[in-house]
């Protein structure tokens, strides 16, 4: 690690974008415009599942105001015997036919066709002109139903075990020998859980504005978790050639995973092309709650022995997902994630992805890991509790260190597991007192962390303060991280340092922000250029000097001669050798583009404490404490802010969120109303806890952090709702009706 | 039906525009007369994001008709600060780090300005269940319940 001091790393600066963001100025996908603008509406399926046998646009296209017309005929077709054609972690068969259905509809709210028009009224009345001849076929939704042995085929090309099938795939991890494991055990829990699936819930629902020139020069504007997917997504599905494409990232208002694919800008690219009109299209919320998202609702069944000494022996794992629409639910995340906290010698875990007639589920932070932790961590109380060992204690005998090896493969480095336990141990919240209908619960949980793709540029300015460019979208203060970062490397002052995101023409490729990537891998590339650049700044004085370069330092923001052998001089600031750069060689900056490698996963031990009100069944967080390896927090009031995040929407998902469907297979409830996230007045303070254990392989030690604060809080607040009742949820969520009927059924009976 | 011709006034300035009769009062802001400040979450009323005052009460701009502007006075985010001096709520937002997407912020901040206009010095609990009608899903709302309470307190100590 390269930085000693630190006057800038680990302050609560005042993040770059902020004052526009309180103030209203900050631009959103939806707060622009472009003249001569029309405005961009999509038809969507009314069922869940059905052949399309065609589709007739003309009374559409005649009704005056009405510019364009699209359907799946207009998007590039990604045939399935052709085989995947991976963008990242999506395949473009799927990608095709989710913007926009082909031959069958498979959730309401599928697209079906897109219309542009002069008003928004004229749109939404031109959809209402389409008319489409449907199958409807039968449906199902529930992984239950999907599984049935005559259940409805999504996808009639797909096999399972040779039989026409709704899982389009199975993963597994594998250690050891079960079998055996089981054998040596002295007991053995083992049970079965479900979730629902929940929607990432961001406040800003997707919108672009796109204008398509009539040489093909594309301008998109929108909001998403990577511009350069967005330019990717677009071109893979329109045609138009990535160079032609200029993604602007506009402030994003939350994505959580969910803003991870594109749904509007291919249809709106298109739109455009054949209005030759810049095109806007805003989803309403209820568009958002039918056809985004969701993550997967779950079935799994855990089952682990350990011996009368707690040590665990033996786990097995398996994991059905809903995917939605089309494969591809992070099985990947529960397989891998749920065991990773701990060494256990036999371990296998698996996953199969389960399609159904709901929409195509999008990532939600440490996609699949809380689904797998809310599992393993519930039976893990129930091992302390049958072994009278105390939950946490049970957890650091079984911990996961340097060198043990993880089921999903790699063998830890240094990690900071053990060093959460011993904290939530130490933390004066663990040993609070608990009054009546109190409960307490702990839960541990992992997530992989990513690196990958990253460019930046460092660019000095003539009066000689900076620019970073990089090519992250910057959803929870990343901005603020890497100035405070570039600060810090240049001895400058934090103001001095302007932190701005590139559109995919003017900064190098940068891979999403997902997997708790953006600070690791964008300040690696910046702590690279920022070298670079002070390399540079170095030789310049060493040029003026008539000195070596090795004989000079950068220092407080200005080049200093390494010693007095060296020479006698007054040093040059930043500004000095700007103002001299057009003698001296010219402009100084620099840029990097990398593969980041090196992120190690994290863990984090949550400390919940619940109230029961056991005459309406509602159950209140009353205490909550988040206890995190972070690595480097060097902006600790966004790592911060990332834990708090995340522990609220575990808690929604734990207590409230959930869809409801009707008979006809249609969601109930897409609204926020009745889709009820926690509110302000739901949740207690939450108290966080930072570990830092840095990461060895990061010029900062910086670890990701904004996924691992989800995957414990599940079975956290579970724990806590049993240790104040005596019984145990093994559904989610345990709402007010599902509590007061649980208290309601005989003590000794276990809840649902 | 034709267009109806409103008389308002917005953050204290004189405007006229012209509306159709179902035009939202936040559709009007963010439409004609360029205030983007005040996002739309939900349209119905659930989310806060959307917040103003209208002759000084707090409501959702997404549940009111553009008509119903005429002769009163709207407040909108982009009326908080004065001139560059920030509002000492959004100075505590920055400093707590309250935000972090930043999408329901405007509507956090008009709804808690209305809080402290109304109860200079809220309890925790007064803080939480005033604005239960603006979602975050980013904060956990901690940092914005804090920030709330803080500047509460410094504007007590300002003007005693
Ligand atoms: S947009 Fe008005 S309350 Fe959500
Ligand atoms: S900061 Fe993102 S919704 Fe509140």
């Amino acid at each position: 690690m390269n930085v000693v001091n630190n006057k800038w790393i680990g302050q609560r600066t005042i993040r770059p974008d902020g004052v526009d963001k309180v103030t209203g100025r900050a631009a959103f996908a939806a707060d622009t415009t472009m003249p001569g603008m029309i405005w961009g509406k999509v038809l969507r399926s009314p069922h869940p599942h059905a052949r399309i046998k065609s589709i007739n646009t003309a009374k559409a296209e005649r009704l005056p105001g009405v510019k364009a017309v699209v359907t799946s005929r207009d998007i590039v077709d990604f045939t399935i015997e052709k085989g995947a054609v991976m963008l990242g972690i999506q395949d473009m068969r799927w990608m095709c036919r989710n913007v926009m259905a082909r031959d069958k509809a498979l959730f309401p709210g599928h697209p079906v066709a897109a219309v542009a028009a002069t008003t928004e009224a004229i749109a939404a009345e031109a959809c209402k002109l389409i008319e489409v001849d449907y199958e409807v076929l039968p449906w199902a939704i529930e992984i239950d139903d999907a599984l049935k042995p005559d259940a409805p085929i999504l996808h009639e090309f797909n096999r399972f075990d040779g039989k026409p099938s709704n899982i389009m795939g199975r993963i597994e991890s594998r250690k050891g020998d079960i079998a055996q494991g089981f054998k040596d055990a002295d007991i053995v829990i083992e049970r079965s859980f479900t979730t629902r699936p929940v929607h990432q819930g961001y406040i800003e629902p997707h919108a672009c504005l796109i204008s398509v020139a009539a040489d093909g020069k594309t301008t998109i504007w929108s909001s998403s978790q990577g511009q350069f997917m967005v330019r990717a997504m677009s071109s893979m599905l329109t045609g138009i050639p990535q160079s032609d494409i200029r993604a602007i990232p506009a402030e994003i208002g939350g994505g959580f995973g969910g803003k991870t694919i594109v749904y509007l800008e291919p249809l709106a690219t298109l739109l455009a092309k054949k209005s030759g009109r810049p095109v806007k299209m805003v989803m309403t919320r209820e568009e958002v709650m039918r056809a985004t998202g969701p993550t997967s609702g779950s079935k799994s069944t855990v089952k682990i022995g350990a011996k009368k000494d707690g040590t665990i022996v033996a786990a097995h794992g398996s994991f059905y997902l809903q995917a939605g629409a089309f494969p591809g639910s992070p099985i990947r995340g529960a397989v891998g994630c749920s065991f990773a906290p701990y060494d256990i010698p036999h371990v296998l875990s698996e996953g199969f992805d389960v399609c159904s007639n709901r929409s195509k589920v999008a990532a939600y932070r440490a996609p699949g890991a809380p689904i797998g932790a809310y599992a393993v961590e519930c039976v893990l109380d129930e091992l302390a509790e049958a072994l009278k060992m105390d939950p946490l204690a049970l957890r650091l005998k079984n911990a996961a260190k340097e060198g043990t090896k993880a089921a999903h493969g790699p063998v830890f480095p240094r990690i900071g597991y053990i060093e959460t336990l011993e904290a939530a141990k130490n933390h004066p919240h663990y040993a609070a007192p608990l009054g009546k209908y109190q409960g307490r619960g702990v839960a541990s949980g992992f997530w992989f962390n990513a690196g990958g793709e990253s460019s930046a540029q460092v660019n000095i300015t003539e009066d000689g303060n900076v620019v970073v460019t990089t090519g992250h979208p910057d959803i929870g203060g990343s901005r603020a991280g890497i100035a405070n970062i570039c600060a810090e490397l240049l001895g400058i002052d934090y103001k001095r340092v302007s932190v701005i995101i590139g559109d995919t023409q003017t900064v190098g490729f940068s891979n999403l922000t997902g997997g708790s990537r953006v600070l690791f891998a964008s300040s690696m590339v910046v702590t690279q250029a920022a070298d670079k650049v002070i390399a540079t700044l170095r030789e310049r004085a060493a040029k003026i000097w008539e000195i070596d370069p090795e004989a000079v330092k950068w220092e407080n923001g200005a080049a200093h001669p390494v010693s007095p052998n060296a020479g006698q001089f007054e040093p040059l600031t930043l500004a000095d050798l700007a103002e001299k750069a057009p003698l001296q060689g010219g402009p100084i900056g620099a840029s990097v583009q990398l593969n980041t490698q090196g992120a190690e996963g994290g863990f984090g031990t949550h400390i919940c404490d619940v109230e029961v009100d056991v005459d309406l069944g509602i159950v209140r967080v009353i205490r909550y404490t988040a206890v995190q390896d972070v690595g480097r927090a060097v902006h600790p009031s966004y790592v911060e802010g990332q834990l708090q995040g995340g522990v609220a929407q575990g808690i929604g998902w734990a207590l409230n969120e959930e869809y409801i469907y009707n008979k006809d297979g249609k969601v109930d409830n897409p609204g926020f109303l009745d889709y009820r996230m926690p509110v302000c007045s739901d949740l207690p303070m939450l108290d966080c806890a930072l570990v830092e254990v840095p990461n060895p392989k990061h010029p900062q030690g910086v670890k990701g952090v904004g996924e691992v604060p989800l995957v414990p809080v599940m079975a956290a607040v579970a724990n806590a709702v049993h240790n104040a009742l005596g019984k145990r949820f093994y559904s989610l969520p345990m709402s007010p009706p599902k509590v007061s009927a649980a208290l309601d059924a005989p003590a000794q009976q276990a809840a649902e | 039906m034709p267009k109806l011709h409103v008389t308002t006034f917005v953050n204290g300035e004189p405007v006229e525009f012209l509306c159709e009769p179902y035009e939202t009062m936040l559709d009007a802001l963010r439409g004609q007369l360029g205030l983007t400040g005040s996002k739309e979450g939900c349209a119905s009323g659930d989310c806060g994001a959307c917040s103003i005052t209208l002759d000084g009460r707090l409501i959702c701009s997404c549940l009111m008709l553009a008509a119903e502007a005429e002769g009163h006075e709207i407040r909108t985010i982009e009326g908080m600060a004065k001139g560059d001096k920030l509002h000492p709520l959004q100075q505590k937002f920055l400093e707590h780090a309250a935000l972090q997407c930043g999408i329901c912020t405007s509507g956090m901040l008009v709804a808690s300005e209305a809080l402290l206009a109304k109860n200079s010095n809220p309890t925790e609990e007064e803080v939480r269940f005033w604005l239960a009608g603006n979602l975050c899903r980013c904060t956990g709302y901690d940092k914005i319940v804090r920030a709330v309470m803080e500047t509460a307190a410094e504007m007590r100590e300002m003007r005693p």
